[in-house]
């Protein structure tokens, strides 16, 4: 009867990769904590290390600057300044992921996304990418900005001898490491099951996210007292960067105990992926089962 | 092809049965009022065929199966589920942009054409809009999209008269084209009536009653029946009699109007009507 209506519609489709970047983008909208917080604590490390510059005083730990002769500890406020930016990135991704696949069912907005030709897949990626990758490099920008600014105030303070003495490329180049590969790589496993918790709660995601590893913690210690689980999560927390202790932990030492190829090499980090996919592919599962709560 | 399908589509959430064996054939170019009351199975049924909830029995949209293939659908079925789904969060120009960025049957400039009639501004929130500001955006954002198929769950509920009269005059002259296929579901029945080609209802999880607009305007009559003939119109079964004002008014299936004329005043039924004759007889009088 209509023939126009059964003529098949040419098919148009975007590629999943633009959809991905969009949903990433729109991830980015959505959270601008993402990007607000780490801009918040670097302005204040700058403020804090110009009151510091301003007031010396010996047992400072914001401004040991004085320390340039000795080459020793001269690093530290940079480093401090870098782990504070870094601490703020990861409460940011822990809430963020906890809340990422539950936040659009309780705001019924699932409805709307899911009105268009984007997969679960797709979108359960986008969300994985902001923990994993887009707050790391965010926080990586934010740390050398704030690192510069520090560095033209100690200048102004000690005179450019601070610049010859921080090795500041390789400082650089351990933040970028440490983020990527430990922020995002090796935290994988938990950035999946954040997901997979935040998909999954039908309220209360953060104690679905906490108490299921808390809860076999303890029914191990009871049962059979001991904590080999407790014990795998703070390996799967901080084991990834392990290595010989370095002298003085505020220091790019520190943050590169384990050389790139070394950290890529490392089969756990693989079976931690692995385990990422697991979670990722019951995300997908249950944003596709799960109606708006 | 039907753009619709089902046969024996089923849902069951725990004890409850949703949808009960529901079968369904809609043909391109119709607008399907999916009509009944609270519960009875409409949001399922749509839910069903969005791919957003499983079920049980055979249902195709546009040939595709939609729990497996919901993305793929998405390209060429729109919906608006709820007239509160927007993220309150989103910019009205990201919002644009990011229908733009993922869907490729969208039309930016058609959307933008319809939202200047409109006082919604483009740097504003969703949050900062009223509740009908928000339809008007969903509705510009999901008419720009060039689909086979729009559904629309309640698209109007809790919105005041003035936008619900605009929201359907807009679609039925910017949207409908003889060729896209729409589903209405809505349990306000006077205000989507013009709008129709077909009728349906649901209720307890089954299709009770479906029937195109010709059909009930040519099978079915009203009579509001004199005093003197109410004997007479009885014996004609008529399939449902309430009180009007000072005549008893008598619903008839498939009598032809010469017949009745002599019995009072005929007139074809609202669809309202229509649906307590039907729906609230199944219910054994309890309405």
């Amino acid at each position: 009867m209509n023939a126009p209506a059964s003529l098949p519609v040419p098919a148009r489709q975007f590629s999943p990769w633009r959809q991905f970047c969009w949903s990433v983008r729109r991830e980015i909208w959505e959270n601008r904590s993402a990007y607000l917080v780490p801009l918040a604590v670097g302005g204040l490390i700058v403020i804090a290390t110009a009151i510091g510059v301003m007031n010396p005083s010996p047992r400072s730990n914001v401004a040991p600057f004085e320390m340039v002769a000795q080459n020793h500890g001269i690093e530290t406020p940079f480093i401090f300044a870098s782990l504070l930016l870094m601490f703020s990135t990861m409460v940011v991704s822990v809430f963020y992921s906890i809340d990422a696949l539950y936040g659009e069912r309780r705001d019924r907005s699932v409805l709307f996304w899911k009105s268009m030709p984007v997969s679960d897949t797709v979108t359960v990626l986008s969300k994985l990418t902001i923990p994993m990758l887009v707050l790391p490099l965010i926080t990586f920008v934010v740390t050398v900005a704030t690192q510069l600014v520090m560095l033209l105030i100690g200048m102004m303070g000690s005179g450019s001898g601070l610049w010859a003495h921080l090795g500041i490329g390789k400082m650089w180049w351990g933040e970028l490491f440490h983020l990527v590969a430990l922020h995002g790589i090796w935290w994988a496993p938990f950035w999946g099951w954040f997901l997979l918790a935040s998909a999954w709660s039908r309220r209360a995601p953060l104690l679905w996210a906490i108490l299921p590893p808390l809860a076999i913690s303890f029914a191990e210690k009871i049962a059979f007292g001991t904590s080999h689980f407790a014990a795998w999560l703070s390996f799967r927390f901080v084991g990834g960067m392990e290595g010989p202790p370095p002298a003085n932990p505020m220091s790019t030492a520190m943050l590169m105990q384990q050389s790139p190829a070394g950290f890529f090499l490392n089969p756990h980090l693989w079976t931690g992926l692995a385990m990422c996919a697991v979670f990722l592919a019951l995300a997908v599962r249950m944003r596709r089962e799960r109606g708006p709560a | 092809m039907a753009v619709i399908e089902a046969r024996g589509l089923r849902k069951i959430y725990g004890t409850t049965v949703a949808l009960d064996g529901v079968d369904l054939k809609v043909e391109p170019g119709r607008i399907l009022g999916l009509i009944g009351p609270n519960g009875a199975g409409k949001t399922t049924a749509l839910n069903a065929m969005l791919g957003l909830i499983p079920y049980t029995g055979e249902l195709r949209i546009l040939g595709h199966d939609p729990w497996q293939e919901r993305a793929r659908l998405m390209r060429d079925v729109s919906f608006i589920a709820d007239v509160a789904v927007l993220p309150r969060w989103i910019k009205v120009s990201q919002a644009l942009d990011y229908v733009a960025g993922v869907h490729p049957h969208f039309d930016r400039s058609k959307a933008e054409g319809l939202l200047q009639r409109t006082t919604v501004g483009r740097e504003r929130r969703v949050g900062e809009l009223s509740k009908g500001m928000v339809a008007q955006l969903h509705l510009a954002l999901i008419m720009a999209i060039d689909a086979r198929l729009l559904m629309l769950d309640e698209p109007t509920l809790g919105l005041d008269i003035l936008f619900r009269k605009q929201f359907y005059d807009s679609l039925l002259t910017d949207y409908c084209d003889g060729t896209r296929t729409i589903v209405i579901s809505t349990h306000q029945v006077e205000e989507v009536q013009h709008v129709l080609t077909d009728v349906m209802f649901i209720d307890r999880g089954r299709i009770v009653f479906q029937c195109s607009m010709e059909d009930v305007e040519s099978r079915y009559r009203e009579v509001a029946v004199h005093p003197e003939q109410l004997g007479t119109a009885r014996s004609l079964k008529p399939i449902s009699e309430r009180q009007g004002i000072g005549r008893n008014v008598m619903l008839f299936d498939g009598i032809e109007r010469a017949r009745l004329a002599p019995l009072g005043e005929v007139r074809t039924p609202g669809i309202a009507d229509l649906f307590i004759a039907i729906v609230g007889g199944r219910q054994g009088g309890v309405q």
